[in-house]
């Protein structure tokens, strides 16, 4: 059964739509991520313009992410305070974006630019991460009595001002350290059109040392706002939103972000670390491998629509 | 629609056996208005007519014309990345050519060239100047391109004739059948020179409710996105509260 998309402009089978937008609840009520970078190249894929793909995934992404924090807010699995303050800095940052997106392009070879950064960032996080948990997997196996790991490492970071008390991540740090974190996945996700949360959990486990109870919830809290904000702009400046196709992917969406949640209640914080390296990883080198292989067509082309158009991201 | 075309062929039938005076070629669609509704998969658009005597029937199906840009990779320090672009012009956006026999038997390379029929033949222009090779690759790129979104077609499709004078041929419009004016040139091949040519329009339009979804998405954008985004937190948090429920 088809349904024709109005703005995509292709009509493509209803059941395959419900079951990528179930694979995106899925993934978000497991680790917290928006699953954008998943959903925009399996769109484009099936025809649906990349601008289209791009925008139309971030609409989407929203509603499971809803749905995990009502949930988490039960189980006090959200830090409110701590989203706010990486909120901040993430809308800071993808305004800043805005601005750098367009001076990459005056230099020409953005997507160059885009695609080189995310290879080298995902590969990095992924390897570090997988090294990290499968560590902590090990020692927890062998039972050997390995040194608990510490609640607080002191480090330069931890000298910087404006310090805030974060009880719920029972942490006490700079405000400009998430800020910080915030502003720059921002720009990123700006720059990238997808949300970023594949980077901002391992950030949050990593270099804020949240409890990895309380992240996916944040994570989640904080894809809402900037989801919303990609939405809006991307319908109000390029009318590239398809609510018929952000719909679809939404029901199952989020008829399926429960039993992602579910399973990742029943997941040990290290076993999820892994699950999340390799997902990151394979991103990443699904990035890598479009760079390198030679492409089956090398000509690519782009239809100029009398209005309302505007070149991919 | 069946209905509809029986009685384009009864008239149809009624030309053919009027007397020699009768024009050349008449021709018409099943449907001049080829409606995008939301279950819309693709349909078959019917052309029949009739002819006043010997001769072959090609059928050029073109869809409105909107500026192509075409990129070309090359691999730089090991990575494929876009390093040159070239825009066209005159690129129909869906075309098709139908016809009772094969192109080279019944025409020349001059008059396929004028009167662009076959997707190798259509004058789709370069916005600067380009070498003759290097146009060629472009050209093969764009379409290449097309054809693989099933938007062009190299493959010939059939007009069949039903006795001496009486024709018809059945186009598929895939379902990313772009929206817009069409127009369905039939022409009259004998002797390799068109005898007689008629022009019939044609129009694909979203209707109900995809239309109006894309009137506003386009008319009321920042509107439009404050319920997409509505939609989605309502969405998320009916499902919050029917899973807390369960």
């Amino acid at each position: 059964m088809h349904v024709y998309l109005p703005v995509a402009e292709v009509s493509i089978d209803v059941f395959l739509l419900l079951g990528l937008g179930a694979a995106i609840g899925f993934l978000s009520g497991l680790f917290g991520v928006g699953g954008g970078f998943l959903v925009t190249p399996l769109l484009i894929f099936l025809g649906v313009p990349p601008a289209v793909a791009a925008a139309t995934g971030a609409n989407t992404v929203i509603a499971p992410s809803v749905t995990g924090v009502l949930n988490g807010l039960r189980r006090d699995g959200v830090d409110l305070r701590m989203g706010l303050v990486l909120l901040l800095g993430g809308f800071i940052g993808s305004g800043a974006s805005v601005w750098l997106f367009g001076l990459l392009k005056r230099i020409g070879q953005i997507d160059f630019v885009v695609s080189i950064s995310y290879v080298a960032l995902l590969g990095t996080i992924g390897v570090l991460m997988l090294q990290e948990s499968i560590r902590a997997w090990h020692r927890r196996r062998g039972a050997i009595s390995a040194p608990p790991r510490k609640l607080h490492r002191h480090i330069w970071i931890h000298g910087l001002p404006l310090k805030m008390r974060f009880p719920r991540s029972r942490l006490y740090i700079s405000a400009l350290l998430p800020a910080g974190i915030g502003f720059g996945i921002g720009v990123l996700s700006g720059i990238m059109g997808v949300g970023g949360g594949f980077i901002m959990v391992p950030a949050m486990i990593y270099l804020l040392g949240m409890p990895t109870s309380v992240v996916v919830g944040t994570s989640q809290f904080q894809i809402i706002f900037v989801s919303a904000n990609v939405t809006f702009l991307q319908s109000a400046t390029n009318q590239t939103v398809d609510v018929i196709l952000a719909l679809t992917l939404i029901i199952g969406s989020v008829v399926a972000a429960p039993y992602g949640a579910r399973l990742g209640a029943k997941l040990r914080a290290e076993q999820m670390r892994i699950l999340l390296a390799i997902l990151v990883l394979g991103v990443a080198l699904q990035l890598a491998y479009n760079l390198v292989v030679r492409p089956e067509d090398l000509f690519s082309i782009q239809t100029l629509a009398t209005e309302g158009s505007q070149p991919a991201p | 629609m069946i209905r509809r075309a029986l009685v384009l062929l009864f008239v149809l039938a009624a030309f053919a056996a009027a007397p020699a005076r009768a024009q050349p070629l008449v021709a018409d669609l099943s449907d001049h208005l080829i409606a995008i509704t939301a279950g819309f998969a693709g349909t078959d658009v019917l052309l029949f007519g009739a002819t006043e005597g010997e001769g072959d029937v090609i059928v050029i199906l073109r869809g409105p014309e909107h500026p192509v840009i075409v990129r070309r990779k090359s691999r730089v320090a090991g990575i494929w990345i876009n390093t040159e672009r070239v825009s066209f012009s005159g690129a129909p956006a869906f075309y098709r050519v139908a016809s009772s026999r094969p192109l080279d038997e019944i025409t020349t390379p001059a008059l396929r060239a004028r009167h662009q029929i076959g997707a190798d033949q259509l004058r789709i222009v370069p916005q600067r100047n380009l070498s003759p090779e290097r146009l060629a690759e472009f050209r093969d790129g764009l379409l290449r391109n097309k054809e693989r979104e099933a938007l062009y077609s190299t493959e010939l499709g059939k007009v069949s004739f039903l006795g001496p004078r009486l024709f018809r041929t059945r186009i598929y419009l895939p379902a990313n059948v772009p929206p817009g004016s069409y127009t369905v040139e039939v022409l009259l091949v004998r002797n390799q020179q068109v005898i007689a040519a008629q022009t019939t329009p044609m129009f694909v339009s979203k209707v109900g409710i995809g239309a109006d979804v894309f009137d506003f998405a386009h008319r009321h954008a920042a509107v439009y996105g404050l319920v997409a985004v509505l939609m989605a937190v309502s969405a998320g948090w009916a499902a919050g509260s029917v899973f807390r429920r369960a």
